[in-house]
């Protein structure tokens, strides 16, 4: 039989007797060939999900066999990915089965020298020990005389990779336990796109959706690197070009985005407000903006007070500076008009509400404002917007484009042929940014430059329009919306500030606006007490509103880390964090942690912020010594997306579930779990306390259904508080049905809806060939599943399209309500020409024109009246750094509200300095990912770009003598990192001003842990920060390049400290205010 | 296998004229080692034309020489099949070879031409060691005879059949250049072991061969083009060139030695060494012209370009 | 019409068979991500080839296709523009990407010369190496003129692309086409894709990208065609690709020819020198036939 067997399969009698006389093919196959099949058809389930990476949300289908993840791939239902993943996506199953992950909890205790093997359970009581311990030797009732009720000496970074669920846990403990010093990624990543965007809009998220980018007739790709930051999102770029689009790209470096644009724009890093303020010169000064959407739906046409003077009067200040505190006194800025009331009647005062990172509350929002400005509906009127735009921007002309920017004429007009050609009535244009341009001194403001331009073309609502912010990871929007941030509760909520909100009343009034949606901004903060507080919360006791901790200034991240230099904050929790090398000036990072009594690092690897006291920079130049070292450090393994369930909220502001695939194993556990069960345990300690300030943490609602053996809480069960239940216990489908009196409750008003019926709608996932591209089943986005904000506005002001090309939400007479392709971001059925009476409060008050209904005057903002710390209008500042003089501002050439650290350890280089003569800007590659936790421990993505290098043009080689291939140095009053050399043309010199200014481009993403090592580019960066968002300038710095490799040892120190010397930074240098 | 190199320093970012991708090679160098596969074409060659020295010696009573002939024959094809599993990645699947007879593939039917000849060169060895089935004996060593000549120049179709560009291209001249090469290297080892009585055959034979070898290798590469610039340069020419000179000598040797033993020996093993000189040198220029994109494509950019391109 | 490459699978054996499968890779839109090169190596379970060092050629670290790089995406700086005579200011640079992988020649080389039946021809008419088959011989390295398939030193086994066959055969798409986020790589039905791919060069040369050309997709050429071809824009050697490549097997029947004449040559090279010899010494004769 065997031998007959045997025989039947001979591949030559096969040849003999069959068709395939050769041999070449049917006749030699194998019985492992006949029989093979793929590892996906036999899998045992498919299990849906979303790619942890960026904030493209790419669809996954994760296979498991025998309860093993065998494969991940592509989820070809997605609308988004369309099945495509890039190569991060794709290595999501070496990822999380990959040799890189830990898997048990590890322990370093104080001044140890090696990791030591803990259980959990013992780990995690040693924790809520410390937690206790430190809380209750830290706690502060009180501030400068004002209660806070908070502890100082705790802190919580990170958040923008997790679920939403554990960031709402997170922040919900951490309130709960009296720490403000709450932060995530979204505040070092795009905290001025919320700031930004909110003042421009009312809404801090992106104004469209990746796929509708399809639509454009242009599209501006400037400070992003969008085909390799979110590759699978580009795909939507490529179809528009497909479709005839023309395609720019503006930025420093030419990259694999720029290889696919039509035109590339090269541009000096730190400039971009000279650059688009110019466009805006050109639309206003040419008459080439969209009349009639500018008179409707912006401000245009408003009057500013008489108290208002302009930056071109004041040489780079507007009215209201006072150089003392370096802060403006915003109320100049204000429309012509009854002053800012509240609700109450009470006239607001603004210094109330602009308080360190108010601006950010602008996130679903607008700033408080008078809704019935004075109006000039012909544009003509001195100080209307219109003409004070004008003149403002009349200075920014071609040749200051090229002085600045260096930027040749021919290249800039040809921008503004190509985007005002494309922009009007039939036809849109949208802007594509991210951290290009949010990471700034000024960074806010960039945004806002283009939040200007696109409203005077009228691009913004319209399909094909409108500005696309393209966050960062996987659910960083999610982490703004229920923040992990200090200064937010979640649905842009404001944390309450000591001085001015002591308690419900004060604190409401200041945040409601008389207009719009915001006018019940009670009925939010009342909902989030109750889901807080449950029962306890009260109407007697202020829903109590006095639990929650107070800010009494910036308690950003960087903030935080100047606390752990100066031995203020002395626990530190790192949910999936790593700032030793993500994080502006990474040995300042390092230094604070090692002066903490201890760190909690939650992570897959062991990444560079869980290891710095063994084998860290310090360690290695002798800075520290282990030895010396007193932080007690804690690591406990993360567990993976395939292993938790729970929502990641996109850049399309989409909430997607992923379904737990496996169990983790070993001591991996979620986030989720990890909050839960600490809260549980420290309120166990904390049982039957009688001290005063426990109660904040006793009364928090904090019983959430666990499941299976590792006693996991439900995500479903958290993203139901979420969304909020009304007075019946039913699961509310909008927050128009919230109530201030304690009837409903909801853990962030914006996501309100999400489990409308009772259905989880992240979860959904009806292919998006079976519906049209803006895909309102799949998935779910806030606010109320709208795709593209402001779509009031893709209709003229009769409620008609603008073209039928560029039909999109509409006004249909007979059925009396909006109706189109996508929810109308509107009042349903509020007429296109309904006007409120003067005394109409709240949405009543919104006009049918009112296309921004977030907007206490439902306009788009041309003209900021209030929500910034810097300033009503963008002003080009020159970065921290520079290597050049501002031509249009001598007395103010940076951002004078810019948030400045010159402490030892973060000294800024003197103006153009030729120490440091070279500009630096950092980015990313497609094939790793931030500070690279999730990608330099996978030897697929290692091996793509294994090694730290700098790209820099060949003129810079030849000037500073750099080899191909070989090593340099790059030096920086911070400190020095090397790297190899890639000397390319991609890298360009600009000449500008009679000058040329090299740059140097450097990934950011290396550290010297796991495959692919090399310096951290952080190591270079300074502490300086945008005023409204507190985000630091890690797009723009300046340094000088010399050939081989650094110092190893204490030389290294010396090499920095010689440069400092020559540059004459013996002290601080004195910055012009 | 991945060949990963450090940057030369001379690779730049950029660069305007290419040959080819950063002037990388196009294809992939022989994973064949020069000792086993060389060894094994040479091995081959020397049984395949000791068999017919062996026939020869056995027909013109030339015992001796027969059995020398014979006795190399299996040490040849002996050694060179060990040679040839020895260079499988997976050696304990040598017999899959036989799972199928593939026409198209030189490496098939060298398989079966070597299953049906070794077996003939051990029979005609042992019978002739034994003077047992003396019958046998002699039809195994016509029969090998027969099959010898194709088993040293099918090894030549072996490696012509390739996208080596010094081997692909010499593909009409190579069978002629391995069979000379084969009938001098036999002569040379008949020289050796044969009592000098009855090596006249083997030293007109060599002088024959390396005519022949000397004759292909030079026409071969005057055909060549630009690739024979693989046979002259670097390790190739080097054993190319010592090859020949010691072809010349074992060949002037062959004529002179007359019946001085020691004589002959020397010009054997001369013989012997050039024709091992020439199929490293052969070998090593294929791999030569494999590691340069050069040879792979000047020629098919000039096929290109010439009017009458066809690929028939 | 575009002319069709050969239904290959009926001359190997597959009386019924569905229809050629095969890729169009794009370059032209090729953003050089590598999401191929790790949706490969992901599916196929390949090892990564350290040491992880950094090589200078662009954005290139993998430098070439391998018996563990199946896919490979070449990167390409040049001093030009995209377009022919742009001279309008859109810059003199561009940066060309292409993903490289295994031809599935319609006259395979590979699938030729093995010896063992390790290669074969699928019924997709797609080229594949058995794993369990391969004896490591080497023999396809040598023969495959676009230098795709290698020998891995671990296993001893040669390997590539196999155009996922595991994969297509339960109709699903190759991991690498399958993950490409703009589709530079389409995998579809031969004939389909040869239509796209006359309609896509076609639009580039409308746009002006007149350097846009096909590669692999006549099936007059050396090899009939490739089962895997290519949009490029610029000559073939210049991402890696030889410019013509002819299946060395064509030469098969002369080379057997010339191998008979050599082995006659040879044959009466040694019939010759022993007639040569029977006149040494006057005739002498060898002491057998003396007797
Ligand atoms: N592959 C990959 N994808 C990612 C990430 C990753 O690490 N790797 N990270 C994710 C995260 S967290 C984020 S926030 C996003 C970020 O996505 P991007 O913002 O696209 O990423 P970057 O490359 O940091 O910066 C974008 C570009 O800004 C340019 N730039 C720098 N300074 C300036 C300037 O002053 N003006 C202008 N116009 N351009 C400037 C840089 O040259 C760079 O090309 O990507 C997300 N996606
Ligand atoms: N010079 C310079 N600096 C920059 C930037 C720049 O462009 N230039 N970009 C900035 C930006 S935009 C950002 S967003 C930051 C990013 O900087 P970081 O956020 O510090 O960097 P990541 O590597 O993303 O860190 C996230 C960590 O979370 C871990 N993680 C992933 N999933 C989970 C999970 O489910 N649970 C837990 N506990 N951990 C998890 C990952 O393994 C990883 O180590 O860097 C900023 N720094
Ligand atoms: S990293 Fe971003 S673009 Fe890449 S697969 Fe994941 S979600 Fe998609
Ligand atoms: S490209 Fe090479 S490996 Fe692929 S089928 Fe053709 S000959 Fe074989
Ligand atoms: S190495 Fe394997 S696949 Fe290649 S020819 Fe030899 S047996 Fe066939
Ligand atoms: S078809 Fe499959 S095996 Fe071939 S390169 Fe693509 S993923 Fe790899
Ligand atoms: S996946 Fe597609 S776009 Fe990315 S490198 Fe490969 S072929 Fe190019
Ligand atoms: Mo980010």
């Amino acid at each position: 039989m065997a031998m007959k067997d045997f025989l039947g399969r001979w591949p030559v009698l096969r040849q003999l007797t069959g068709p395939d006389r050769c041999g070449l093919g049917a006749a030699v196959r194998s019985k492992k060939t006949d029989e093979l099949r793929s590892r996906v058809a036999t899998a045992d389930r498919v299990v849906k999900s979303i790619c942890p990476y960026c904030a493209v949300g790419c669809g996954q289908n994760v296979y498991v066999s025998g309860e093993k993840v065998v494969q991940i791939e592509g989820d070809p239902d997605s609308p988004i990915s369309r099945g495509r993943l890039c190569p991060k996506g794709s290595a999501s199953l070496q990822l999380t089965t990959g040799p890189g992950r830990e898997r048990s909890v590890l322990y370093r205790r104080p001044y140890g020298t090696e990791w030591e093997q803990l259980d959990l359970d013992t780990a995690m009581r040693m924790v809520a020990d410390r937690v206790v311990r430190t809380r209750r030797e830290t706690w502060q009732e009180h501030c400068d005389g004002k209660r806070v009720a908070r502890t100082m000496g705790i802190a919580s970074l990170g958040g923008a990779t997790l679920d939403n669920e554990e960031n709402y846990l997170i922040k919900k403990l951490m309130t709960g336990l009296g720490v403000v010093q709450v932060e995530n990624q979204a505040r070092v990543c795009h905290s001025s796109t919320v700031t930004g965007l909110g003042t421009s809009f009312g809404r801090g998220g992106s104004t469209t959706f990746m796929q509708d980018l399809q639509h454009s007739d242009c599209i501006i790709i400037e400070g992003s690197n969008f085909a390799e930051a979110h590759p699978v999102g580009f795909q939507w770029v490529m179809e528009a070009k497909l479709r005839g689009a023309t395609v720019i790209h503006v930025d420093p470096h030419f990259s694999r985005t720029s290889a696919m644009a039509d035109l590339f724009v090269p541009i000096r890093a730190g400039t971009d407000i000279a650059f688009l303020g110019a466009i805006i010169n050109h639309v206003l000064s040419e008459g080439k903006d969209f009349r009639e959407y500018v008179l409707n739906y912006t401000n245009a046409a408003c009057v500013v007070s008489d108290e208002f003077a302009d930056s071109e009067d004041l040489d780079g200040v507007f009215s209201g500076w006072d150089p003392e505190t370096r802060t403006y006194d915003v109320g100049t800025w204000q429309y012509k008009g009854p002053r800012v009331q509240t609700v109450s009647g009470r006239r607001l005062r603004l210094d109330e509400y602009h308080q360190p990172g108010r601006s950010e509350a602008h996130g679903s929002g607008g700033a408080p404002v008078t809704p019935y400005a004075e109006r000039d509906e012909t544009l003509s009127h001195p100080r209307c917007v219109y003409q004070i735009l004008k003149r403002h921007f009349s200075r920014y002309t071609p040749e200051v484009v090229e002085r600045t920017c260096g930027i040749p004429p021919e290249t800039f007009a040809r921008v503004c042929d190509a985007l005002t050609s494309n922009s009007g009535p039939d036809r849109t244009s949208a802007f594509a940014y991210a951290v290009g341009w949010t990471q700034h001194s000024v960074g806010t403001q960039y945004i806002r430059t283009a939040s200007i331009l696109q409203l005077l073309l009228g691009n913004i609502g319209r399909p094909g329009g409108g500005i696309m912010a393209l966050r960062g990871h996987a659910s960083i929007q999610g982490s703004s919306d229920i923040p992990t941030l200090y200064n937010l509760l979640p649905g842009y909520i404001p944390m309450p500030y000591a001085h001015t909100d002591e308690n419900l009343d004060d604190f409401v009034e200041v945040i409601t606006t008389q207009k719009g949606f915001w006018a019940d901004a009670r009925h939010y903060v009342v909902s989030l007490l109750k889901a807080y507080y449950g029962d306890a919360a009260t109407a007697d006791n202020d829903f109590c509103f006095g639990h929650l901790p107070r800010l009494t200034g910036s308690h950003s991240t960087y903030d935080t880390t100047f606390a752990q230099l100066d031995g203020v904050c002395k626990g530190f929790f790192l949910f999936g964090e790593n700032p030793a090398v993500g994080s502006a000036n990474a040995r300042l990072q390092r230094l604070g942690m090692a002066n903490l009594d201890w760190l909690v690092v939650r992570d897959f690897a062991l990444i560079e912020s869980a290891t710095w006291w063994k084998d860290g920079r310090e360690i290695r130049t002798g800075e520290l010594r282990t030895e010396e070292i007193g932080t007690e450090v804690f690591f406990f393994p993360a567990a993976s997306h395939t292993e938790k369930n729970g929502t990641f909220t996109n850049t399309n502001r989409l909430l997607q579930w992923h379904h737990a695939a496996v169990e983790p194993s070993g001591d991996c556990r979620s986030d989720l779990w990890f909050v839960y069960h600490l809260g549980r345990m420290v309120r166990e300690r904390l049982a039957g306390s009688a001290e005063p300030y426990d109660r904040a943490i006793l009364d928090l609602a904090w019983d959430y259904p666990v499941e299976g053996e590792l006693r996991e809480p439900s995500a479903e069960a958290v993203l139901r508080e979420v969304n909020g239940y009304g007075p019946d216990g039913e699961l509310l489908s909008s927050y128009m049905r919230l109530r201030g009196d304690g009837s409903t409750s909801c853990g962030c008003w914006i996501y309100c809806g999400v489990f409308a019926d009772g259905v989880n709608q992240a979860a959904r996932r009806k292919p998006h060939t079976e519906q049209s591209w803006v895909s309102h089943e799949w998935g779910w986005a806030w606010p109320l599943n709208r795709r593209t904000l402001y779509n009031r506005a893709s209709a003229d002001p009769d409620g008609n399209p603008w073209s039928a090309r560029k039909a999109y939400v509409w006004w249909d007479a007979d059925l009396g309500r909006w109706t189109g392709h996508d929810i109308p971001d509107f009042i349903d059925d509020r007429p296109p020409d309904y006007r409120p009476p003067a005394d109409a409060q709240g949405p009543d008050a919104l006009s049918g024109i009112d296309a921004f209904i977030m907007q206490g005057d439902g306009k788009g903002w041309l003209y900021a009246p209030a929500g910034l710390m810097d300033g009503p209008l963008p002003v080009h500042y020159e970065p921290q750094d520079t290597p050049c003089e501002n031509p249009l501002y001598r007395a103010y050439p940076r951002n004078p509200a810019r948030l400045l650290y010159d402490r030892p350890g973060n000294r800024y280089h003197p103006v153009a300095s030729k120490v440091y003569p070279y500009v630096v800007t950092t980015y990313r590659l497609t094939e790793h990912f931030t500070a690279g936790g999730m990608s330099r421990w996978l030897p697929y993505l290692s091996e793509l770009q294994p090694e730290m290098f700098c790209e820099v043009s060949p003129e810079l080689a030849e000037e500073r003598l750099l080899e191909h291939g070989d090593w340099a140095t790059i030096i920086s009053a911070r400190g020095a990192i090397e790297a190899k050399v890639l000397i390319t043309d991609r890298m360009p010199s600009l000449r500008l001003d009679g000058r040329v200014v090299h740059q140097i481009g450097l990934p950011y993403h290396y550290g010297p842990n796991g495959c692919a090592t090399g310096d951290p580019a952080n190591e270079l960066t300074s502490i300086v920060l945008d005023p409204n968002a507190d985000i630091q300038e890690t797009k723009a710095c300046t340094a000088d390049i010399q050939p081989g490799r650094r110092p190893r040892g204490p030389g290294l120190n010396r090499l920095v400290e010689t440069f400092r010397r020559r540059a004459g930074m013996y002290e601080p240098t004195r910055q012009e205010v | 296998m991945t060949t990963r190199s450090r940057v030369d320093g001379q690779a730049t970012a950029l660069a305007d004229e290419y040959v080819s991708y950063y002037n990388r090679r196009i294809l992939k160098p022989p994973t064949w080692r020069a000792a086993s596969i060389g060894g094994y074409l040479y091995l081959g060659g020397l049984a395949g034309a000791s068999s017919v020295f062996a026939a020869g010696g056995q027909l013109t009573g030339r015992p001796g020489l027969a059995r020398a002939g014979k006795a190399a024959a299996l040490v040849g094809i002996g050694l060179s099949l060990a040679a040839l599993v020895e260079d499988l990645g997976r050696p304990e699947r040598f017999l899959h070879m036989l799972r199928t007879f593939k026409p198209t593939s030189p490496m098939s039917v060298g398989s079966w031409l070597l299953a049906s000849y070794a077996p003939l060169v051990g029979v005609s060895l042992l019978t002739d060691l034994t003077g047992r089935f003396p019958f046998t004996g002699r039809a195994a060593c016509y029969g090998a005879a027969i099959l010898g000549p194709a088993v040293t120049t099918y090894t030549a179709v072996l490696i012509s059949d390739t996208a080596v560009p010094a081997w692909h291209e010499g593909h009409r001249e190579m069978p002629f250049l391995f069979a000379g090469s084969a009938t001098a290297t036999a002569a040379g080892s008949a020289m050796i072991a044969a009592p000098p009585s009855e090596n006249g055959p083997a030293r007109r034979a060599a002088v024959l061969g390396t005519a022949l070898e000397l004759g292909a290798g030079w026409l071969m590469r005057r055909r060549m083009g630009m690739i024979a610039g693989a046979y002259e340069h670097g390790r190739a020419g080097v054993l190319m060139r010592t090859g020949e000179a010691l072809a010349v000598a074992g060949a002037v040797g062959a004529v002179l030695c007359g019946r001085r033993r020691a004589a002959a020996v020397a010009s054997g093993a001369a013989l012997m060494a050039a024709s091992a000189c020439i199929r490293l040198g052969v070998f090593s220029a294929g791999v030569a012209s494999s590691e340069d994109p050069a040879y792979t494509v000047v020629p098919q950019r000039a096929r290109l370009a010439s009017p009458e391109t066809t690929y028939a | 019409m575009t002319t069709r490459l050969p239904q290959v699978q009926e001359e190997t054996g597959y009386e019924r068979h569905p229809p050629r499968m095969g890729f169009f890779t794009d370059t032209s839109i090729c953003i050089g991500c590598k999401a191929c090169e790790v949706a490969c190596k992901e599916w196929n379970q390949l090892p990564a080839d350290p040491p992880f060092t950094f090589t200078g050629l662009s954005f290139d670290n993998t430098e070439q296709l391998s018996a563990s790089t199946w896919r490979h995406v070449a990167f390409v700086e040049q001093r030009k523009p995209m377009r022919a005579g742009a001279g309008d200011g859109s810059g003199d640079l561009r940066w060309l990407m292409a993903s490289d992988v295994c031809k599935h020649c319609t006259d395979a080389a590979c699938l030729d010369v093995c010896p063992t039946g390790s290669l074969f021809r699928t019924e997709f008419g797609t080229v594949v190496v058995q794993s369990d088959i391969c004896n490591g011989c080497g023999y396809c390295v040598s023969a495959c003129p676009y230098g795709v398939i290698d020998k891995r030193e671990d296993d001893g086994l040669a390997w590539k692309c196999t155009l996922c066959y595991d994969r297509i055969g339960d109709g699903l798409t190759p991991a690498c086409a399958q993950a490409c986020p703009t589709q530079s790589i389409q995998y579809g039905e031969l004939d389909d894709l040869l239509d796209r791919a006359a309609a896509r060069v076609e639009a580039l040369h409308q746009d002006g990208v007149t350097d846009a050309r096909l590669y692999g997709h006549d099936p007059g050429d050396g090899v009939r065609g490739n089962g895997a071809f290519f949009l490029l824009l610029d000559r073939p050697e210049v991402y890696g690709l030889p410019p013509a490549p002819k299946v060395t097997t064509r030469d098969l029947p002369a080379m057997w020819r010339h191998a008979g004449l050599a082995a006659l040559t040879l044959a009466a090279t040694i019939a010759t020198a022993f007639a040569a010899a029977s006149f040494e010494f006057g005739g002498a004769r060898p002491a057998r036939v003396r007797k």
